[in-house]
Protein backbone atom coordinates (compact mmCIF):
# COMPACT_ATOMS: atom_id res chain seq x y z
CA UNK A 1 0.00 0.00 0.00
CA UNK A 2 2.63 2.17 1.00
CA UNK A 3 4.32 1.99 -2.74
CA UNK A 4 1.21 2.98 -4.36
CA UNK A 5 0.80 6.13 -2.20
CA UNK A 6 4.18 6.56 -2.93
CA UNK A 7 3.68 6.32 -6.45
CA UNK A 8 0.54 8.16 -6.99
CA UNK A 9 1.59 11.03 -5.15
CA UNK A 10 4.03 11.61 -7.17
CA UNK A 11 1.76 11.28 -9.93
CA UNK A 12 -0.07 13.84 -8.69
CA UNK A 13 2.72 16.21 -8.08
CA UNK A 14 3.75 15.82 -11.80
CA UNK A 15 -0.02 16.55 -13.17
CA UNK A 16 -0.32 19.73 -10.39
CA UNK A 17 3.13 20.89 -11.95
CA UNK A 18 1.56 20.71 -15.39
CA UNK A 19 -1.55 21.85 -14.89
CA UNK A 20 0.00 24.60 -13.29
CA UNK A 21 2.31 26.41 -15.49
CA UNK A 22 5.05 24.97 -13.21
CA UNK A 23 6.89 22.89 -16.01
CA UNK A 24 7.15 25.41 -18.55
CA UNK A 25 10.61 27.27 -18.26
CA UNK A 26 9.62 30.18 -19.80
CA UNK A 27 6.09 31.02 -17.30
CA UNK A 28 8.55 30.60 -14.46
CA UNK A 29 10.65 33.16 -15.73
CA UNK A 30 7.92 35.71 -17.06
CA UNK A 31 6.87 35.06 -12.64
CA UNK A 32 10.39 35.78 -11.64
CA UNK A 33 10.41 38.78 -14.23
CA UNK A 34 8.85 41.68 -11.87
CA UNK A 35 10.52 44.55 -13.96
CA UNK A 36 9.27 43.10 -16.92
CA UNK A 37 6.34 41.88 -18.36
CA UNK A 38 5.11 39.97 -14.85
CA UNK A 39 2.73 37.44 -14.75
CA UNK A 40 1.57 36.30 -11.37
CA UNK A 41 0.26 32.94 -11.77
CA UNK A 42 2.94 31.25 -10.01
CA UNK A 43 1.92 32.96 -6.63
CA UNK A 44 -1.42 31.29 -7.11
CA UNK A 45 0.27 27.95 -7.16
CA UNK A 46 2.12 28.13 -3.95
CA UNK A 47 -0.58 29.70 -2.19
CA UNK A 48 -3.05 26.94 -3.92
CA UNK A 49 -0.28 24.09 -2.54
CA UNK A 50 0.30 25.39 0.90
CA UNK A 51 -3.42 26.22 1.43
CA UNK A 52 -4.24 22.64 0.53
CA UNK A 53 -1.63 21.31 2.19
CA UNK A 54 -1.78 23.06 5.89
CA UNK A 55 -4.51 20.41 7.21
CA UNK A 56 -2.88 17.45 6.69
CA UNK A 57 0.50 18.44 7.57
CA UNK A 58 -1.42 19.98 11.30
CA UNK A 59 -2.28 15.96 11.20
CA UNK A 60 0.49 14.73 10.40
CA UNK A 61 2.35 16.56 13.30
CA UNK A 62 0.66 14.65 15.94
CA UNK A 63 1.23 11.56 14.47
CA UNK A 64 4.28 8.93 14.95
CA UNK A 65 3.55 6.89 12.27
CA UNK A 66 1.94 6.95 9.04
CA UNK A 67 -1.37 5.03 7.91
CA UNK A 68 0.48 2.67 6.43
CA UNK A 69 2.71 2.12 8.97
CA UNK A 70 5.83 4.17 7.68
CA UNK A 71 7.43 6.01 10.68
CA UNK A 72 6.59 9.73 10.46
CA UNK A 73 10.03 11.43 9.28
CA UNK A 74 9.14 15.20 9.81
CA UNK A 75 12.82 17.69 9.96
CA UNK A 76 13.50 18.46 13.35
CA UNK A 77 13.25 21.53 14.48
CA UNK A 78 17.08 24.05 14.23
CA UNK A 79 17.11 27.45 13.60
CA UNK A 80 18.19 28.50 10.56
CA UNK A 81 21.88 28.70 9.67
CA UNK A 82 24.70 29.69 7.18
CA UNK A 83 24.48 27.22 5.13
CA UNK A 84 20.92 27.32 4.56
CA UNK A 85 21.09 30.69 3.52
CA UNK A 86 23.95 30.26 1.30
CA UNK A 87 22.51 27.00 -0.15
CA UNK A 88 19.31 28.84 -0.99
CA UNK A 89 20.51 31.78 -2.31
CA UNK A 90 22.37 29.72 -4.88
CA UNK A 91 19.37 27.74 -5.43
CA UNK A 92 17.41 30.80 -6.48
CA UNK A 93 20.36 32.00 -8.70
CA UNK A 94 20.06 28.73 -10.51
CA UNK A 95 16.55 29.12 -10.94
CA UNK A 96 16.27 32.62 -12.15
CA UNK A 97 19.01 31.72 -14.97
CA UNK A 98 16.55 28.92 -16.53
CA UNK A 99 13.18 28.95 -14.97
CA UNK A 100 13.81 25.34 -13.91
CA UNK A 101 13.76 23.28 -10.49
CA UNK A 102 14.18 19.77 -9.60
CA UNK A 103 10.43 18.78 -9.67
CA UNK A 104 9.78 20.24 -12.99
CA UNK A 105 13.15 18.71 -14.60
CA UNK A 106 11.69 15.20 -13.49
CA UNK A 107 8.40 16.34 -15.42
CA UNK A 108 10.64 18.09 -18.51
CA UNK A 109 12.47 14.67 -18.66
CA UNK A 110 9.58 12.07 -18.10
CA UNK A 111 7.87 14.42 -21.53
CA UNK A 112 10.86 12.94 -23.40
CA UNK A 113 12.15 16.70 -24.45
CA UNK A 114 15.64 16.22 -25.19
CA UNK A 115 17.30 20.00 -24.02
CA UNK A 116 16.40 19.69 -20.80
CA UNK A 117 19.50 17.24 -20.72
CA UNK A 118 22.05 19.59 -19.88
CA UNK A 119 20.50 20.72 -16.95
CA UNK A 120 19.36 17.54 -15.41
CA UNK A 121 23.01 16.17 -16.04
CA UNK A 122 24.31 19.39 -14.44
CA UNK A 123 21.87 19.27 -11.36
CA UNK A 124 22.84 15.53 -10.27
CA UNK A 125 26.64 16.66 -10.76
CA UNK A 126 25.64 19.62 -8.50
CA UNK A 127 23.84 17.10 -5.94
CA UNK A 128 26.66 14.61 -6.39
CA UNK A 129 29.69 18.06 -5.68
CA UNK A 130 27.23 18.90 -2.59
CA UNK A 131 27.70 15.05 -1.14
CA UNK A 132 31.57 15.14 -1.26
CA UNK A 133 31.70 18.76 0.13
CA UNK A 134 29.17 17.38 3.15
CA UNK A 135 31.19 14.13 3.19
CA UNK A 136 34.76 15.80 3.86
CA UNK A 137 33.25 18.52 6.02
CA UNK A 138 32.29 15.75 8.35
CA UNK B 1 5.79 47.23 -12.91
CA UNK B 2 3.35 45.67 -15.89
CA UNK B 3 0.97 42.62 -15.55
CA UNK B 4 0.90 40.69 -18.41
CA UNK B 5 -2.95 39.37 -18.19
CA UNK B 6 -3.01 38.17 -21.27
CA UNK B 7 -0.25 35.63 -20.02
CA UNK B 8 -1.92 35.52 -16.74
CA UNK B 9 -3.45 32.05 -16.14
CA UNK B 10 -5.22 32.46 -12.40
CA UNK B 11 -7.53 29.03 -12.25
CA UNK B 12 -5.48 26.28 -13.92
CA UNK B 13 -2.23 27.87 -11.45
CA UNK B 14 -4.93 27.87 -8.57
CA UNK B 15 -5.79 23.84 -9.38
CA UNK B 16 -2.67 23.07 -10.35
CA UNK B 17 -1.54 23.99 -6.95
CA UNK B 18 -4.35 22.56 -5.01
CA UNK B 19 -2.95 18.89 -6.43
CA UNK B 20 0.54 19.43 -5.78
CA UNK B 21 -1.19 20.64 -1.95
CA UNK B 22 -2.83 17.17 -2.16
CA UNK B 23 -0.01 15.08 -3.64
CA UNK B 24 2.01 16.61 -0.54
CA UNK B 25 -0.29 15.85 2.08
CA UNK B 26 -0.66 12.25 0.81
CA UNK B 27 3.17 11.41 0.97
CA UNK B 28 3.47 12.80 4.17
CA UNK B 29 -0.20 11.24 5.92
CA UNK B 30 0.28 7.85 3.69
CA UNK B 31 4.35 7.60 3.90
CA UNK B 32 5.44 10.08 6.37
CA UNK B 33 7.75 11.55 4.35
CA UNK B 34 8.31 15.19 2.82
CA UNK B 35 7.55 15.67 -0.80
CA UNK B 36 11.17 17.70 -1.67
CA UNK B 37 12.11 16.73 -4.58
CA UNK B 38 15.80 18.12 -4.12
CA UNK B 39 15.76 16.03 -0.91
CA UNK B 40 13.96 13.08 -3.03
CA UNK B 41 16.39 12.72 -5.39
CA UNK B 42 19.57 13.32 -3.05
CA UNK B 43 18.58 10.41 -0.98
CA UNK B 44 18.69 8.48 -4.00
CA UNK B 45 22.18 9.25 -4.06
CA UNK B 46 22.81 7.76 -0.60
CA UNK B 47 23.09 4.16 -0.15
CA UNK B 48 22.32 4.46 3.35
CA UNK B 49 19.17 6.53 3.28
CA UNK B 50 15.85 5.23 5.03
CA UNK B 51 12.84 4.49 2.86
CA UNK B 52 14.68 5.03 -0.59
CA UNK B 53 11.93 2.80 -1.95
CA UNK B 54 9.38 5.24 -1.33
CA UNK B 55 11.70 8.39 -2.91
CA UNK B 56 12.00 5.65 -6.11
CA UNK B 57 8.81 5.92 -6.63
CA UNK B 58 7.52 9.33 -6.03
CA UNK B 59 10.25 10.26 -8.62
CA UNK B 60 8.99 7.59 -11.10
CA UNK B 61 5.43 8.75 -10.66
CA UNK B 62 6.93 12.33 -11.87
CA UNK B 63 8.76 11.00 -14.48
CA UNK B 64 5.23 8.96 -15.59
CA UNK B 65 3.04 12.03 -15.04
CA UNK B 66 3.82 13.80 -18.48
CA UNK B 67 3.78 10.44 -20.04
CA UNK B 68 0.25 9.59 -19.13
CA UNK B 69 -1.32 13.23 -19.74
CA UNK B 70 0.48 12.63 -23.11
CA UNK B 71 -2.06 9.73 -23.17
CA UNK B 72 -5.35 12.32 -22.64
CA UNK B 73 -4.14 14.92 -23.92
CA UNK B 74 -1.66 17.34 -25.42
CA UNK B 75 0.84 18.40 -23.34
CA UNK B 76 0.98 21.74 -22.27
CA UNK B 77 3.52 24.63 -23.81
CA UNK B 78 6.82 24.38 -22.84
CA UNK B 79 9.41 26.31 -23.56
CA UNK B 80 12.82 26.04 -22.41
CA UNK B 81 14.46 29.56 -23.09
CA UNK B 82 18.28 29.00 -21.71
CA UNK B 83 21.10 27.92 -24.01
CA UNK B 84 23.04 24.94 -23.30
CA UNK B 85 25.88 26.78 -21.09
CA UNK B 86 22.74 28.81 -19.25
CA UNK B 87 21.33 25.07 -18.42
CA UNK B 88 24.64 23.92 -17.03
CA UNK B 89 25.27 26.57 -14.57
CA UNK B 90 21.76 26.32 -13.92
CA UNK B 91 21.67 22.67 -12.76
CA UNK B 92 25.13 22.91 -10.87
CA UNK B 93 23.64 25.75 -9.38
CA UNK B 94 20.45 24.34 -8.47
CA UNK B 95 21.70 20.55 -7.61
CA UNK B 96 24.28 21.83 -5.27
CA UNK B 97 22.50 24.33 -3.54
CA UNK B 98 19.62 23.01 -3.01
CA UNK B 99 21.21 20.04 -1.00
CA UNK B 100 23.35 22.98 0.95
CA UNK B 101 20.34 24.71 1.83
CA UNK B 102 18.33 21.14 2.69
CA UNK B 103 15.22 22.12 0.38
CA UNK B 104 14.29 23.45 -2.86
CA UNK B 105 10.56 25.23 -4.02
CA UNK B 106 8.55 21.90 -3.17
CA UNK B 107 10.42 21.00 0.17
CA UNK B 108 10.80 24.80 1.70
CA UNK B 109 8.32 26.66 -0.50
CA UNK B 110 5.36 23.85 -0.40
CA UNK B 111 6.26 21.40 2.27
CA UNK B 112 7.79 23.72 4.86
CA UNK B 113 5.66 26.89 4.93
CA UNK B 114 2.60 24.43 5.45
CA UNK B 115 4.42 22.91 8.34
CA UNK B 116 5.07 26.81 9.14
CA UNK B 117 9.02 25.79 9.71
CA UNK B 118 10.73 28.87 10.32
CA UNK B 119 13.43 27.52 8.13
CA UNK B 120 11.27 27.00 5.59
CA UNK B 121 10.77 30.88 5.80
CA UNK B 122 14.10 31.68 5.55
CA UNK B 123 14.81 29.28 2.73
CA UNK B 124 12.26 30.97 0.63
CA UNK B 125 12.70 34.30 0.71
CA UNK B 126 16.26 33.76 0.18
CA UNK B 127 15.86 31.53 -3.24
CA UNK B 128 13.01 33.98 -4.46
CA UNK B 129 15.27 37.25 -3.61
CA UNK B 130 17.97 35.44 -5.42
CA UNK B 131 15.54 34.33 -8.45
CA UNK B 132 14.21 38.06 -8.69
CA UNK B 133 17.10 39.62 -8.55
CA UNK B 134 19.14 37.12 -11.04
CA UNK B 135 16.37 38.04 -13.58
CA UNK B 136 16.49 41.07 -12.93
CA UNK B 137 20.44 41.38 -13.84
CA UNK B 138 19.85 38.71 -16.94
CA UNK B 139 17.12 40.46 -18.66
CA UNK B 140 17.48 44.11 -17.80
CA UNK B 141 20.99 44.66 -16.75
CA UNK B 142 22.54 42.17 -19.24
CA UNK B 143 19.75 41.96 -21.93
CA UNK B 144 20.13 38.74 -22.70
Amino acid sequence: MARLTALFAGLLFGFGLLLAGMANPAKVLAFLDLAGNWDPSLALVMGGGIGTALLPFALARRRTQALTGCPMQLPSKREPDPALVIGSLLFGIGWGIAGICPGPALVLLGSGNAAILPFFVAMLIGMGLYRGYASRRA
Amino acid sequence: MTIDWAHFTPWSALAGGILIGLAAGLFVLANGRIAGISGLLGSLLEPRASGRLYSLLFVFGLLLAPWLWQAIAALPTIEIQAGVPGLLLAGLLVGFGARLGSGCTSGHGVCGLSRLSPRSLVATLCFMASGFATVFVVRHLLGV
